[in-house]
């Protein structure tokens, strides 16, 4: 039931950690405030777009992408590339992987750390998206959601020339091929994928009497006052519907009405201590939380940096897995440099350069057995959260694919005003 | 020798008429690049947002966007009332305590500042803004630190038994509000400290020497004085505090949300930018009619004066 204390991880992968590194994200929930100020000026403009009624604001990127012709394009050794920070191997401020990158291929890489919030990034490329214009970017890093989705719904992605991803091809994953959000990874390959799950402290073990084991250890009333819930409505209703037992992916809107009632009977009998963004990790290293939902990567980063006694569990019911995805917008100036490099990091060599800075899962298994030769890699390669086992792959959940916004408005509607209220 | 001019001669009149016209215009031109910046960047976009608030999304399938049309949809204000009323008044119940707090905490600190800075009143000055060197959202952040649970503060209390278990900060209504206060706090202080450095000192010795004791002196003549100040302090206290969400993101709980925070879910979550816009605008309609309200009742004359 605890896939990770099995493996022994939290000494092991702790002794492995020389460097302090900061989680992306744990860093963006303090950029997130400012990058949200920010991007309302961009709405705005966006509302400007759209304001005037015009219809059809995707006609002319969606002929550009229908139409796309791989055949003439050619190299211009240019890349831009918005990704989210702290998730790319660094040394020293150079990106080893993308300078070997460069070396190999001439490409010259425009790396820019720019992506806090999936919602808010998009907000920022929706304009020039809606009027058929490039976005300045050759790939964008993008959660699979209802962004995502409405970027594949609206012929904003270039779909992506099959014959040029023979390594993804060769060594993916076959937890990234064809996905139910993208039929054929037409549009999208991962980046890196991760886990929700619950951590939990001491307090929470000594309070219940055991160690935490199962989801519906979030709705103990010995907890009250000191669960942490995450204010994404996405997670929050899924981690509801596990403990339901309703399988998220297949879920109803009767199911969802079903899970806000227990959601929100959690929120009125005083358990839940806030609904937090990335800060949840936070909190919980304050004390403020005893157990809270969280994501893989989060919990290794605060054991190394001064909070070992801090866990992470796959709960007897299950979690939430995601995906973040390299795609190419419409318009952009260099898909072919753009597929290269999506090819490129699908070899198993540099998947292990990133995965042993990363600590997400990656895409590649086969660079487990490189990691484990890397300096301090060898708590990272046997880490089940980076290169999942099958314990762990079997208890992961795929989430609730919206299929338009009359979904997405309903659960919207159904999860919300349990967090705003 | 000297050739008389009529005064209605081309020249005359033309210089004349220049130099009238350039009377008439100078104000004009002196405030086009405020107003300028006005039209720009907040009529333009107020009456976007008023539109956008009548606006309904065009019926499409799937995620495909199809954008609004105009549609006269004022049931979308109705909507946003009956939704979130209980946002708006939770926002206007801790505006209003916030500004109250920042007077009374506030009065004293500019009173001293004003008649017993000496020559240090620069210093004092600054160091009431030291804090703003630090970025607003950092300084809650270490508020939440300092303030949670297991932190220096709590956590030492506790373990001493001066405070019983479970018991805490972040999280509660209180903490949003004092951490609001906290941020407005110079934005009270600043004003009322230069209407009463405008005081003149021998308004208060003539008060003196009317027998005023020090209570009248203070009631009769320096409070009525520093009026205008309160009245900018109010300003500068109440309105962003209303519209904060920050506070209540970093040190809020699931009972403390504010309008804010939903204005900012609605455009960045949801995109649902009617109901956004709606929201936006029923806050600013609220505040102005708020504002007018209270400017009739302190006098318009100082208004102008400070505003």
């Amino acid at each position: 039931m605890d896939a990770f204390d099995e493996h022994g991880i939290d000494p092991a992968l702790l002794r492995g950690l020389t460097q302090r590194r900061l989680s992306r994200r744990q860093l963006f929930r303090t950029a997130g405030v400012g990058a949200a100020t920010l991007s309302l000026g961009a709405l705005l403009e966006a509302c400007g777009v759209q304001g005037g009624g015009s219809s059809g604001g995707g006609t002319t990127s969606a002929s550009a992408a229908a139409g796309f012709d791989w055949s003439s394009q050619t190299l211009h050794h240019e890349l831009d590339f918005a990704n989210w920070p702290y998730y790319i191997d660094t040394h020293k401020g150079d990106h080893p992987s993308l300078d070997l990158f460069t070396k190999q291929t001439g490409i010259k890489v425009n790396y820019r750390p720019v992506i806090n919030d999936n919602a808010a990034f998009f907000a920022t490329i929706k304009p020039s998206l809606e009027a058929g214009k490039p976005t300045g970017w050759d790939i964008v890093v993008i959660t699979n959601g209802a962004q995502l989705s409405e970027l594949i719904a609206n012929n904003w992605l270039i779909p992506l020339d099959q014959s040029k991803l023979t390594n993804f091809k060769k060594y993916a994953s076959p937890l990234v091929k064809d996905p139910a959000y993208d039929p054929g990874n037409k549009y999208t390959v991962t980046w890196q994928s991760g886990f929700t799950g619950i951590a939990y402290s001491p307090a929470a073990t000594k309070a219940l009497g055991h160690e935490p084991t199962s989801v519906s250890d979030l709705w103990d009333p010995r907890l009250k006052g000191h669960v942490g819930m995450m204010s994404d409505n996405t997670e929050l209703g899924s981690v509801g519907m596990l403990k339901l037992g309703i399988e998220p992916s297949t879920s109803t809107p009767d199911d969802w009405k079903k899970t806000a009632t227990i959601l929100q009977q959690q929120k009125n009998d005083g358990l839940v201590r806030n609904y937090y963004d990335q800060s949840y990790i936070n909190a919980l290293e304050n004390g403020d939380t005893w157990i809270t939902q969280a994501w893989s990567g989060d919990v290794f980063i605060a054991n190394e940096s001064g909070y070992p006694e801090l866990k992470f569990i796959v709960p007897q019911e299950g979690v939430m897995s995601w995906h973040d995805n390299m795609m190419i917008p419409v318009m952009a100036a260099n898909p072919l440099d753009a597929i290269t490099y999506m090819d490129y990091v699908y070899q198993p060599k540099i998947a292990a350069m990133l995965a042993n800075y990363i600590w997400y899962v990656t895409p590649v298994p086969e660079a487990k057995p490189l990691v484990a030769k890397m300096p301090g890699g060898k708590p990272v390669a046997s880490s089940p959260l980076v290169f999942p086992d099958q314990s762990v792959v079997s208890k992961a959940h795929d989430y609730y694919t919206f299929t338009g916004h009359q979904d997405l408005s309903e659960w919207n509607s159904i999860f919300e005003p349990i967090i705003q209220s | 020798m000297e050739q008389h001019l009529r005064a209605d001669h081309p020249v005359i009149a033309a210089g004349r008429h220049r130099t009238r016209l350039g009377k008439w215009l100078a104000p004009y031109g002196l405030i086009s690049p405020g107003g300028l910046w006005l039209l720009v960047f907040f009529v333009v976009p107020m009456f976007t947002m008023l539109m956008l608030s009548l606006e309904t999304p065009v019926a499409t399938t799937g995620f495909v966007n199809a954008g609004y049309r105009f549609t006269w949809h004022v049931a979308q204000f109705g909507d946003a009332l009956s939704q979130y009323h209980t946002e708006f008044v939770r926002s206007l119940l801790y505006g209003t305590f916030v500004t109250v707090v920042s007077l009374v905490v506030g009065y004293p600190a500019a009173y001293w500042i004003a008649f017993r800075g000496g020559d240090r009143k620069t210093i004092y000055l600054f160091l009431l803004l030291l804090p703003f060197f630090v970025s607003f959202v950092i300084r809650s952040l270490a508020w939440q630190f300092l303030l949670s649970d297991n932190g220096i503060v709590l956590g030492t209390l506790e373990r001493i038994h001066l405070l019983p278990f479970g018991f805490r900060i972040i999280g509660t209504a209180w903490a949003v509000m004092a951490g609001i206060t906290y941020n407005s706090l110079p934005f009270m202080v600043l004003p009322l400290y230069v209407s009463l450095e405008k005081i003149d000192v021998s308004v208060v010795e003539a008060a003196q020497d009317l027998y005023s004791n020090g209570r009248e002196v203070f009631t009769k003549v320096i409070f009525p004085l520093s009026v205008p100040g309160i009245f900018a302090g109010f300003l500068l206290t109440f309105v962003p505090a209303v519209g904060d969400y920050v506070n209540a993101t970093i040190l809020g709980g699931p009972t403390t949300t504010m309008i804010g925070n939903i204005i900012q879910f609605q455009f960045l979550q949801a995109q649902d930018y009617p109901m956004a816009s709606a929201l936006s605008f029923i806050l600013m309609s609220v505040l102005l009619v708020g504002i007018i309200a209270y400017a009739r009742i302190l006098g318009t004359r100082q208004i102008e004066e400070y505003v």
